[in-house]
């Protein structure tokens, strides 16, 4: 990420809304607007956890239209690697931070006479802002949205208030309720898109559901939140700057090239978009992938690697940076 | 005088059948039929169980295509004396179908197109339809300036079956519509002398 395209802002407002989770009103400190983001859209958010920069991909789930300030959800992640904790335990209004332009790897079909979102968890976040958008478009949806217990699920009232029961659906494991993935999408009428994001269980059971009740996948769309995850410290030799890094073990390539001086391409941070693909040039032990962008080929083959959230296990690891 | 390398010529990528769908519609056309028949040796009564196939001969009819793919037996079987009349049966297959429902459509490149409209009518994506372009490479046009469509053209340029424009054929395709564009070829010497057609699809 380059400084010209990150943006300063001010938290204004940060509370509790759920079980560990806390939403984050964010302000520009001179008070201009924001720029415009398409439903579904994530910004990364860069926090100094004292000396350590941590940067963070999180959906905006603030009304699309309104350029006055974006809000994000944060869960408190269980083995945190900083991120989310800083947020939870540090972070107050009136703070300073600075985040990315918005981009948008999750959009919602345009085309779309229908549209199904399954959410799990802290997931619900992209949809909040899409709903807005196809409530204002009168395109018809539905949300099924799968929790914990009706103490750790976030925002479901509120939906349940402005968008009805018939289109907001609840379900807690706590509860013994199960999300009907399979049935679901069997029925559905021509023209109909579904979106999940979620935990990697759900994610795959609607993309194994979607497989084999026909549908064809231009129609089925995933976010998964993919957080760096940490394991062994190792050292990287980058070839073209010249220098050795050390990676910690809460910490990706990614940071740990960043926090060296080097301006390394990226654009998600969680492993889904690609930008931070990297030619190694030498490996002596494994590579860890843990993106979703190569293909299984591209993994076993041991060219490549996704920086932003792909770990290494050996001696020697060189890349073209 | 044909521009090239326009990306939005559509890519027929064959119709071969996936398995996975639960339900298979066939809108095929003359000899858009052999893109089915080529492949049912390889496919079991299952498969045919779930299939719906509509067909009109166009300018094979008399070569015997209906009855083989009768002989198929797929749980329904069509064969419309027209193309209109197809696609006027594809609408009836369409507004009772489910995501789990894939559309094959083989034929001539005008035909392809007109049941691309019909699906893109029920929020089917293009990129979903399986096509396949067997016979005739006459295209649909949309006039640009007047937005009349003219079938099954063969030369460019042409006249404009609507407003008499004379169009040239580009291989820009709206999906949207299953149509290719016509521009006005003319409109600076509007009375220029011969127009010799250049490219003929056929
Ligand atoms: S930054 Fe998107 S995959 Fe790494």
């Amino acid at each position: 990420m380059s400084a010209t395209s990150t943006i300063p802002v001010r938290v204004s407002e940060i509370e509790p809304v759920a079980e560990s989770i806390k939403r984050v009103r964010l302000e520009r400190p001179d008070g201009r607007p924001l720029p415009p983001f398409s439903p579904g859209a994530h910004v990364v958010v860069s926090m100094n956890d004292g000396g350590r920069i941590r940067r963070n991909p999180y959906s905006l789930m603030s009304e699309p239209d309104d350029r006055g300030y974006y809000a994000i959800s944060v869960l408190r992640a269980e083995k945190s690697r900083g991120g989310s904790a800083f947020i939870h335990d540090v972070l107050k209004a009136g703070d300073e931070l600075t985040i990315s332009h918005p981009v948008n790897l999750f959009p919602a079909d345009k085309r779309g006479r229908k549209h199904i979102l399954i959410a799990g968890g802290i997931g619900i976040t992209p949809f909040i802002a899409m709903m807005a958008g196809f409530a204002r478009d009168n395109v018809p949806f539905e949300l099924h949205y799968a929790m914990r217990s009706r103490a750790h699920g976030a925002y479901w009232r509120d939906l349940v208030a402005s968008y009805g029961a018939h289109r907001i659906k609840p379900y807690f494991s706590a509860e013994y309720q199960v999300l009907p993935v399979a049935t679901l999408l069997e029925n559905q009428p021509l023209g109909t898109h579904v979106y999940v994001c979620g935990p990697d269980r759900l994610t795959d059971c609607v993309l194994d559901a979607a497989r084999n009740t026909g549908w064809p996948a231009a129609n089925v769309h995933t976010e998964r939140f993919l957080a760096p995850a940490g394991g062994k410290p190792f050292d990287v030799e980058l070839i073209r700057s010249g220098i050795t890094v050390h990676v910690g073990e809460h910490e990706s390539i990614l940071e740990a090239v960043e926090a060296a001086g080097i301006d390394a391409p990226c654009l998600c941070r969680g492993g889904a978009c690609g930008q931070c693909e990297t030619s190694v040039i030498a490996c002596d032990g494994q590579l860890l992938h843990h993106d979703v962008y190569l293909s299984d080929d591209e993994k076993a083959g041991g060219r490549k690697i996704m920086i932003c959230v792909s770990r290494f296990e050996g001696t020697r690891l060189s890349l073209d940076l | 005088m044909l521009v090239e390398g326009i990306t939005s010529r559509p890519v027929h990528g064959g119709i071969q059948v996936d398995l996975f769908a639960r339900r298979h519609f066939f809108a095929l056309e003359g000899e858009g039929a052999l893109a089915l028949l080529a492949q049912a040796p390889a496919l079991d009564e299952a498969f045919f169980d779930r299939c719906e196939v509509l067909y009109a001969a166009a300018d094979a009819a008399g070569r015997g295509y209906d009855e083989a793919l009768a002989r198929l037996k797929p749980d329904l079987f069509r064969q419309t004396p027209t193309v209109e009349t197809l696609l006027f049966r594809l609408r009836g297959c369409l507004s009772r179908a489910t995501m789990g429902t894939r559309l094959y459509v083989a034929g001539g490149e005008g035909f392809i197109g007109r049941c691309m409209n019909v699906a893109a009518g029920f929020g089917m994506d293009a990129g979903t339809v399986l096509t396949e372009h067997r016979g005739s490479a006459a295209r649909r046009v949309q006039c640009v300036h007047c937005k009349g469509i003219t079938e099954d053209v063969s030369e460019s340029p042409f006249a404009c079956s609507h407003c008499g424009l004379n169009l040239l054929v580009r291989d820009h395709y709206s999906k949207r519509l299953g149509a290719f564009q016509g521009v006005c070829i003319d409109a600076e010497e509007p009375v220029s002398a011969s127009r010799t057609p250049e490219e003929v699809f056929q």
